[in-house]
């Protein structure tokens, strides 16, 4: 019987510290994530600085905590896997510096993460994957279709070409007034309300799997606006239905017409925008529909979180990928293929 | 016992070891090549020279800033984690004091200046014991000149960014000015390793809580506080 493989995880490429060990890149043995969303709050989005200075105060307290959970000392792991990027450059250092000492001093080997490829190999931690797969990421940084058709390869067959889908929630959050992070508070007016007002569906060129979401939030600013000078009220839940319904079609139209052009075997929806309800309803429904397997983790594996890097990180460790004390931090890093 | 030190807090880049209160090894550099790339790897260098393992080193000494942001964080991330994991202390000293102790042989006051853009700068004023007449902080250069016209001592100015700042600290304190040589303008971890040697040593249960001493608040913080003035003024 081969020994178990075991690694922790260190992220810090935005507002959560977090770190876990994972055992064999699919079991969960701790994970501990130390949010910064109340010290951003007042801001009304991430200050990059204030992101730096918490991680600074946390990163030792999580990864400790992490250990402690799990009951491990540093000498029961294999290596540490930490995210390289993309993300915030002065967020990212500080869990590469913390992962690089960690990582000396104990005689541990390195291995830097994709933070994409983390949110995508979340779905390990719930289901192994099955190739070729099609993963719809979306979160405030991205929006992406990604083929995989193994392990460590990755196509981007689709992205945005503006603002990604969870950054025009934040700014339609903010034109209605919604407290930050004003994603859920969208999902739950949508939700919520029987009325939608029709925005429009931007699908770009025909055949194109790319994404645009600025136009729609101008579509929503300009309603709000119109109505403002008309003295129309304004519902906030008929603007946030009607918001949701074009970004939730657009994303489960093209993800199913891509997942029937790859013929793929598995769809997964990874990022913190996968939390939302809306979406996740309407790709479960369609993919049933359809009858092709779909997953998407856990809300608590759809936002940053460690696992996920250390899900990734032991598929690369496995295939010989290491880190050099070297390591910068790429805060615009694009996945690459593993082989 | 054996100290490693490390400055990262502005440009330069300083990593040195120390047993039983002697120099072994130091590396220091002023290139472009950023921290993050640089730091961890002279660490792992200077401690191989010094033919140490990670886990015989007995405490860690490191420049706490002002300076960069970036920087500092960079070399407390490093020696906080360092410290945690091997179970032994750590021990903070001021960017701006380690400046100030290259020159403790000056016979006069000593005066260590970082830039921070327009105008400003990261100083102190010390004496040649290293006790401060002006503590740490943030300060308009012009502020700090007006206060040093008026001590009849000489002056030394310490570090790299004098040069930017030469010709205003020359036109205020004309002949008191004086300027530090090139080695002295470098951080030295040595140095910081020394002043730390001077210090009690913390209990390991506060390595989680050891931060920078960035010696400003955020730009966010400073507008948000702003508003809230104005807010206030409305209000009243
Ligand atoms: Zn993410």
């Amino acid at each position: 019987m081969s020994k178990d493989q075991i690694i922790l995880g260190i992220e810090t490429s935005c507002d959560e510290t977090a770190a876990s060990i994972v055992r064999n890149g699919r079991e969960i043995i701790s994970n501990v994530v130390a949010s910064q969303i109340e010290s951003h709050k007042r801001f009304g989005g991430v200050v990059p600085e204030i992101a730096s200075r918490h991680h600074v105060e946390q990163v030792t307290l999580v990864i400790e905590e992490a250990l402690e959970q799990a009951n491990m000392q540093p000498g029961d792991l294999d290596a540490v896997a930490v995210t390289e990027g993309p993300g915030l450059v002065g967020a990212l250092l500080i869990g590469i510096n913390a992962a690089k000492a960690f990582a000396f001093a104990n005689s541990l080997p390195l291995v830097g993460v994709h933070h994409i490829a983390g949110h995508i190999y979340a779905n390990q931690l719930v289901e192994p994957m099955q190739f070729p797969l099609l993963a719809l990421v979306v979160s405030g940084g991205h929006t992406e279709i990604v083929l995989m058709r193994e392990h460590g390869s990755f196509e981007l067959i689709g992205e945005t070409r503006d603002d990604a889908a969870g950054e025009a929630y934040d700014k339609v959050a903010r034109v209605l007034k919604l407290p930050y992070p004003g994603g859920p508070h969208i999902d739950r007016l949508a939700h919520e309300s029987v009325e939608a007002i029709a925005f429009p569906r931007i699908w770009l060129e025909e055949g194109s799997y790319d994404f645009s979401f600025s136009g729609l939030k101008s579509s929503v600013i300009n309603y709000m606006h119109n109505a403002e000078q008309r003295g129309e009220v304004i519902i906030p839940g008929a603007v946030a239905a009607g918001f949701q319904a074009s970004v939730v079609e657009v994303l489960t139209a093209k993800t199913l017409r891509a997942a029937k052009e790859f013929k793929v075997k598995q769809v997964i929806a990874a990022g913190g925008v996968s939390a939302n309800k809306g979406l996740r309803k309407s790709l479960e429904d369609t993919f049933e529909r359809e009858g092709l397997p779909f997953t998407v983790p856990p809300l608590f594996l759809c936002t940053d979180n460690a696992a996920m890097i250390a899900a990734a990180g032991s598929v690369m460790f496995e295939r010989g990928h290491r880190s050099t004390m070297a390591m910068n931090g790429k805060p615009g890093m694009t996945l690459f293929d593993w082989n | 016992m054996i100290w490693l030190g490390i400055d990262t807090s502005n440009v330069p880049l300083s990593v040195a070891v120390v047993q039983d209160g002697q120099l072994l090894v130091e590396w220091t550099s002023a290139t472009k090549i950023a921290h993050s790339i640089g730091a961890m790897p002279a660490v792992e260098e200077a401690l191989k020279r010094a033919n140490i393992k990670p886990s015989e080193i007995e405490a860690i000494a490191v420049s706490e800033g002002p300076g960069s942001y970036t920087g500092v964080r960079i070399g407390v991330t490093i020696a906080k984690t360092l410290a945690w994991t091997l179970k032994i202390p750590i021990v903070g000293v001021s960017s701006l004091q380690i400046l100030a102790g290259n020159a403790s042989l000056f016979n006069g006051l000593i005066c260590p200046i970082m830039d921070a853009r327009r105008q400003n700068v990261f100083s102190a004023v010390y004496t040649n014991e290293l006790e401060p007449v002006l503590q740490d902080g943030h300060y308009a250069l012009d502020a700090i000149l007006e206060k040093l016209s008026t001590s009849e001592e000489d002056i030394l100015f310490v570090g790299k960014d004098v040069a930017i700042h030469w010709e205003a600290i020359q036109h205020v304190l004309g002949e008191r000015a004086k300027r530090a040589s090139l080695h002295l303008d470098m951080p030295r971890a040595s140095v910081v390793i020394e002043q730390a040697m001077t210090k009690q040593l913390p209990s390991i249960e506060e390595t989680h809580h050891f931060v920078p001493d960035y010696k400003r608040i955020t730009e966010a913080e400073t507008n948000w506080l702003a508003e809230q003035k104005q807010v206030g003024k409305v209000n009243d």
